[in-house]
């Protein structure tokens, strides 16, 4: 009988390794999550590219546009209007006068779909030439093969 | 001494189970809100209003090198012509521009200082612009990037058909 009681004492599994193992796999994925707010959308299907290799540092003061392959736009990740770009710019141009900054220096990320229609990704840029903005970045997808 | 001993062997048992809960919890939400980025580049592209109508020849005195892509109605790609001569694809539009621009790279090089400027039918679908952009811009070359010309710019829009 006093055998007995003291058996399931005796099946205590080691914790340790598994503790150690799981530690380790939350600071993996600690270190792997990515904060930055990559405006990466799935209605979006970026073109490829060769040359498209990723940035080193953050664009600085991005403003991104989505363009989808139906003509609408994707800002701040709501759908609106081609026609309504120009608003929403207008209101960007303004916080960055408030803050005592010059649109020209800000960068509008244009990630347009790969069977989105050129006129209109042309479009877009002629509507941020207009709010005063003139540096572009055409983000592709990096197309590792070949 | 008895009593002593029987103390010291006692092990003293931490409860495990609240702070495995929380781990595994921990690491459920890690492993859920990973998000696989692909990566992704730009092309940069300086644009300013007034200057992309009629390619302004400024003191470097080089004439921009006019690519025209023509589309098919449904957006495909129909053509290829670099000024005004037929190119048959983009690896030829390559060759042609590096013919142009000659081997020579660097802050003077004649691949600096030249200009593409890119016309595009408007209903031509955006992944053949980026694939023109890609041709003129640059090659790879044992995984290193050589780059080729880096001043891109458009033609104003046409009015949409």
């Amino acid at each position: 009988m006093a055998k007995k009681t003291s058996d399931p004492s005796s099946t205590d599994i080691d914790m340790t390794p598994m503790i150690d193992m799981t530690f380790q796999l939350i600071t993996f994925f600690m270190f792997v999550m990515n904060f930055s707010e990559a405006e990466q959308d799935d209605r979006i299907q970026l073109p490829m590219s060769r040359l498209a290799k990723p940035v080193d540092g953050p664009v600085e003061k991005p403003i991104t546009l989505q363009l989808t392959s139906k003509g609408s736009v994707i800002y701040a990740g709501e759908l609106i209007g081609l026609r309504d770009v120009s608003g929403y710019l207008e209101r960007e141009k303004s916080v960055m006068i408030d803050a005592g900054k010059e649109p020209n220096t800000a960068t509008v990320i244009v990630r347009a779909d790969g069977a989105a229609k050129t006129g209109e990704v042309q479009d877009i840029i002629k509507i941020c030439q207009e709010k005063g903005f003139e540096k572009f970045a055409l983000r592709a997808k990096y197309d590792e093969g070949r | 001494m008895a009593r002593k001993k029987s103390q010291l062997s006692d092990k003293i048992d931490i409860n495990m189970t609240p702070m495995i809960d929380v781990v595994f919890q921990l690491m459920s939400f890690f492993m859920c809100s990973l998000k696989i980025v692909a990566p992704e580049g730009d092309f940069d592209i300086r644009m300013p209003l007034g200057k992309s109508a009629s390619a302004v020849v400024d003191d470097q005195q080089v004439p921009p090198i006019r690519v025209k892509l023509s589309a098919q109605p449904d957006g495909s790609l129909a053509g290829i012509a670099m000024n005004g001569n037929p190119v048959a694809d983009f690896n030829d539009l390559q060759r042609k521009v590096v013919s142009l621009v000659g081997k020579g790279r660097g802050p003077d090089s004649l691949a600096d200082k030249t200009e593409v400027e890119m016309d595009c039918d408007y209903g031509l679908k955006y992944a053949n612009v980026v694939r023109a952009i890609t041709a003129v811009s640059g090659t790879v070359q044992d995984g290193q990037i050589v780059e080729l010309i880096k001043k891109i710019k458009f033609t104003p829009p046409k009015a949409g058909k």
